[in-house]
């Protein structure tokens, strides 16, 4: 009886981890091989059969594309817009999350609903004719524009999830800096923030991860002031696979490291999407 | 004077947000509307959606997009389901497991259609493996518009392994408000581990499926750059024609014409979930 259960327990626990370690070979492998694949020489692309583990490691792919005209400029501008996204999405969104947090007020729930909707509507519905505007208005084709464009995509998702940080910052505590003297805002500034700012900061990553990845908007609103997924996109068909390998490559590090940094937050900020 | 502050100043906090989104997704939406039907002179006309549904390849963008949908949202929930059952039991290391589920999290449609374009590609590291385990002889041409539902199964494969993993965290965060309680309840009435799933767990996750279809669905709709980055504009879909009319053909109008189909699929996807899963949990008396 007692060996049977025992051998029950560990067949499971077979079960559970070979299935678990498959599910990560799976998630793992295109990101090696397409690793792999930029760090190759260029004439490796057309190897046959290609081998799969890093035997003849080589620069070469990766500088050709860093290389290439408009790439490291689309670099820098990825940068740049993704930081002034943060800034705006935070200043604009952070109030907004903190008065959804702590005050009830009528029509709140009238707003909330319509920051849920306003996430849903098509990137494309917006970017055209934003496009068009932006001729008008001289933003078209620069980091401001994008970044405008990235900020309204970002901020209802801020918003929510700052309401949620500033919900975890005890009342209390504010209250009782109040009755010590501070006004309402010293005592946002003093107690709230410092106790919200890891949270606020998992919310930036996560805004530089939402700007980094965008395509459709960026590629429509630009034309030679590129963002790098716009660039790798509007090169995509004229351009030779080792290219395209590299501009890949280049895409997911970032996010890769981001990923790490906010592992702790993943499921609250993810899973406020879907609230 | 107190009292009366407190009541203006969460207006006040929110407004800055409020006057951005209306500027930036309500205005741009109504003119995306404007721009879909309305002709040169201002006149209402169908002329931008007669000249979209006449074009070659509005069919073919209408019906892979649909086809996407249906392959990649249900490949979706079931991998994320098993992934989200399998760290829920906080096996050792089940942390570590998580972190790399949730890597696609970060990346871009673009980038994980150009990892699979590694992969997928004549001379790439599919055809490699089978042909160093002596299955193939040549290579199989996966991305060939010789052979399209080889081409359409690689997209499927390249979204499904990108955005499971949005679907896996979403799960995950329902199946934490689950009181414990009723899977040990499951346990006591010798309940197996597949019973458990299907008949407690399921039932109970269905909030979080739900939220998790419409927003995949809302998604799959506007799926273009992982598209283009394996198939062209061999597998043309309706978010890539809207691009195409804008950037290629430089016609807004049509551009629109293709933007405001898809929110219309949106908002159809969306409604009809919301009145399937919510009446039929309401019956089953979840809610």
């Amino acid at each position: 009886m007692r060996s049977s259960v025992s051998r029950r327990y560990v067949f499971n626990r077979v079960l559970l981890y070979g299935a678990a370690i498959l599910l990560a070979l799976w998630t793992l492998a295109p990101l090696y091989l397409v690793a792999l694949a930029a760090f190759s020489a260029r004439q490796a692309t057309f190897q046959w059969p290609k081998p799969l583990l890093p035997t003849d490691f080589s620069t070469d792919t990766m500088e050709f594309f860093a290389n290439t005209r408009g790439v490291m400029g689309s670099v820098g501008n990825s940068v740049v817009v993704a930081l002034l996204t943060i800034v705006a999405s935070l200043l604009l969104g952070a109030p907004g999350g903190y008065a959804l947090a702590r005050f009830r007020f009528r029509g709140k729930e009238a707003i909330s609903m319509g920051l849920l909707i306003s996430k849903m509507f098509p990137t494309a519905i917006r970017a055209i004719s934003l496009a068009v505007a932006f001729i008008q208005m001289d933003l078209y084709d620069t980091i401001w524009g994008v970044a405008l464009v990235h900020t309204a995509m970002a901020l209802p998702f801020v918003i929510i999830v700052t309401a949620g940080i500033f919900v975890g910052v005890p009342r209390d505590l504010e209250e009782a800096a109040q009755t010590l003297g501070c006004n309402r805002l010293q005592a946002f500034l003093r107690v709230v923030m410092p106790l919200a700012l890891p949270g606020l900061a998992a919310a930036a990553i996560f805004t530089f991860v939402i700007s980094w990845n965008e395509v459709f908007a960026a590629t429509i609103l630009t034309l030679r002031n590129r963002t790098l997924p716009a660039q790798v996109l509007s090169s995509l068909n004229d351009s030779p696979l080792y290219y395209r390998y590299a501009g890949g490559f280049f895409m997911i590090v970032p996010a890769l490291i981001f990923i790490f940094l906010i592992r702790r937050y993943l499921l609250n900020l993810w899973g406020s999407i879907s609230r | 004077m107190r009292a009366k502050l407190d009541s203006a100043l969460p207006y006040s906090l929110l407004l800055p947000t409020l006057a951005f989104v209306t500027l930036l997704i309500v205005v741009p939406i109504v003119q995306a509307f404007l721009l879909a039907f309305q002709g040169a002179d201002g006149s209402f006309t169908l002329a931008n959606f007669q000249k979209m549904a006449n074009d070659t390849a509005f069919a073919d963008a209408l019906k892979f997009t649909f086809l996407l949908l249906i392959f990649i949202v249900p490949m979706q929930v079931v991998l994320a389901l098993v992934m989200a059952l399998l760290i829920h039991t906080r096996f050792k290391g089940h942390t570590f497991f998580l972190y790399i589920y949730a890597i696609p999290l970060a990346i871009s449609d673009l980038a994980a259609g150009i990892a699979w374009l590694s992969i997928f590609t004549e001379r790439g590291y599919l055809n490699s493996i089978l042909f160093q385990l002596g299955f193939l002889e040549r290579p199989f041409l996966f991305l060939s518009y010789q052979n399209l539902p080889a081409m359409f199964g690689t997209i499927v494969v390249a979204e499904s392994w990108r955005a499971t993993a949005i679907v896996m965290v979403i799960l995950l965060a329902g199946l934490q408000v689950i009181p414990r309680d009723y899977f040990e309840a499951a346990d006591v009435f010798g309940a197996t581990t597949l019973k458990r799933t299907l008949f407690v767990v399921l039932p109970l996750l269905r909030p979080s499926l739900q939220n998790a279809l419409i927003i995949r669905t809302i998604f799959a709709f506007q799926t273009f750059a992982v598209v283009f980055a394996l198939a062209g504009r061999v597998i043309p879909v309706l978010a890539g024609e809207s691009y195409n009319w804008y950037a290629t053909n430089r016609n807004p109008g049509v551009a629109a014409a293709y933007a405001v189909l898809v929110l219309v699929f949106t908002v159809i996807a969306t409604w009809f979930y919301f009145r399937v899963l919510k009446t039929s949990a309401a019956e089953a008396g979840y809610d």
